[in-house]
């Protein structure tokens, strides 16, 4: 009980922090929300599927970027648009911004700003996906260790 | 109520757990979301991937006649507006053409993007309800909350525009109807009648 304790508040301060970090928003919250006994893996379900899914948009873009001068703007920003769309979803806040930068960078037909922006946005992207394994890995010790309290 | 049952379960969903949306969406993980977002509220859910699986789930794609057609119950329809193909705005238009009942079935469109022409041209097109993306819960609830109770009758709470309906239609369905008003038929003046016939 008292280890339990432990890590439901380490859980809780894990969460703070990538809330304080600007990682994550309210959408996540309301993902939360919406697990129950049912589906007490919700977030981390579809977090898992984001970054499943979002694999063959980052590759996309990244060939499209790849013919350098002859930057294809129009199908970038297509491309990115569903990128910001799903990371919006899940409430990754900091990887929507970035998305929202490299859009920009699109509009203004700025090949440097979207190159720039792109490498910083796979950044952000790949280090939220570490942070959220651990706190899922978290969530998930401290949702078995209460199980087993409630079943003694 | 001596009304068939199986034309009240057309669009009079009296209990929660028959409403069935339908939701339409190209992104994989917002299918998923709005998907557990309607479970949660206890709504019977289907979601396809474009507006093109949607026409043909409702049987309205041209290969089946939608007369007659019994095979599909849908009591609203979330559609994402930006889609490949055939946008949500493009659904919408189609859904509200239709000569049929399928006319009356609530359609909401989701984006992303506040953009005022847009809201106004859905809105102008018939849909029910413009939602800003990520949907909420509450944005859910407060949707079929409203179309469980309404049926034409106006609920208190905030409420976008709607295309105007008559409000003498009445969400009691006990009430038979004697003088149906042909212009705008609501769902259940719709399977009153059928039942007379």
């Amino acid at each position: 009980m008292e280890k339990n304790n432990h890590s439901h508040r380490q859980l809780v301060i894990m969460k703070q922090s990538l809330f304080d970090q600007g990682l994550l928003d309210e959408q996540f919250i309301q993902l939360e929300e919406l697990q129950d006994e049912a589906n007490p893996n919700f977030v981390e379900e579809i977090v898992t599927l984001y970054y499943r899914d979002s694999l063959r948009l980052i590759s996309s873009i990244e060939q499209a970027l790849k013919e350098r001068n002859m930057l294809d703007f129009n199908k970038l920003d297509t491309l990115m648009h569903q990128f910001t769309g799903s990371s919006s979803s899940i409430g990754a806040k900091k990887v929507k911004a970035e998305c929202n930068l490299f859009r920009e960078y699109c509009s203004a037909v700025n090949i440097e700003g979207c190159m720039k922006s792109f490498h910083q946005l796979k950044k952000e992207y790949a280090s939220l996906k570490k942070k959220l394994e651990a706190y899922f890995q978290l969530a998930r010790q401290v949702g078995l260790s209460e199980a087993e309290c409630h079943s003694k | 109520m001596a009304i068939s049952g199986d034309v009240l379960r057309d669009f009079s969903p009296e209990v929660v757990g028959e409403f069935h949306v339908l939701a339409v969406d190209d992104s994989f993980v917002d299918r998923k979301v709005i998907e557990r977002l309607l479970k949660f509220t206890s709504c019977k859910v289907t979601v396809v991937e474009s507006g093109t699986r949607a026409l043909q789930y409702l049987g309205l794609d041209g290969d089946t006649s939608s007369i007659g057609f019994d095979g599909v119950k849908v009591n609203m329809i979330m559609t994402d507006y930006s889609m490949p193909g055939m946008t949500g705005y493009e659904l919408l238009k189609k859904i509200k053409q239709e000569s049929s009942v399928f006319r009356e079935i609530p359609v909401v469109v989701m984006s992303s993007e506040n953009i005022l022409t847009r809201i106004d041209s859905c809105l102008e097109e018939g849909a029910e309800e413009f939602l800003l993306k990520p949907v909420k819960l509450s944005d859910v609830k407060r949707l079929t909350d409203f179309i469980l109770r309404g049926e034409g009758k106006q609920v208190g709470g905030k409420r976008s525009q709607k295309r105007s309906r008559s409000d003498d239609f009445v969400s009691s369905l006990s009430t038979s109807c004697s003088s149906c008003d042909l212009s705008s038929p609501s769902p259940s003046e719709i399977s009153s009648k059928k039942s007379r016939l």
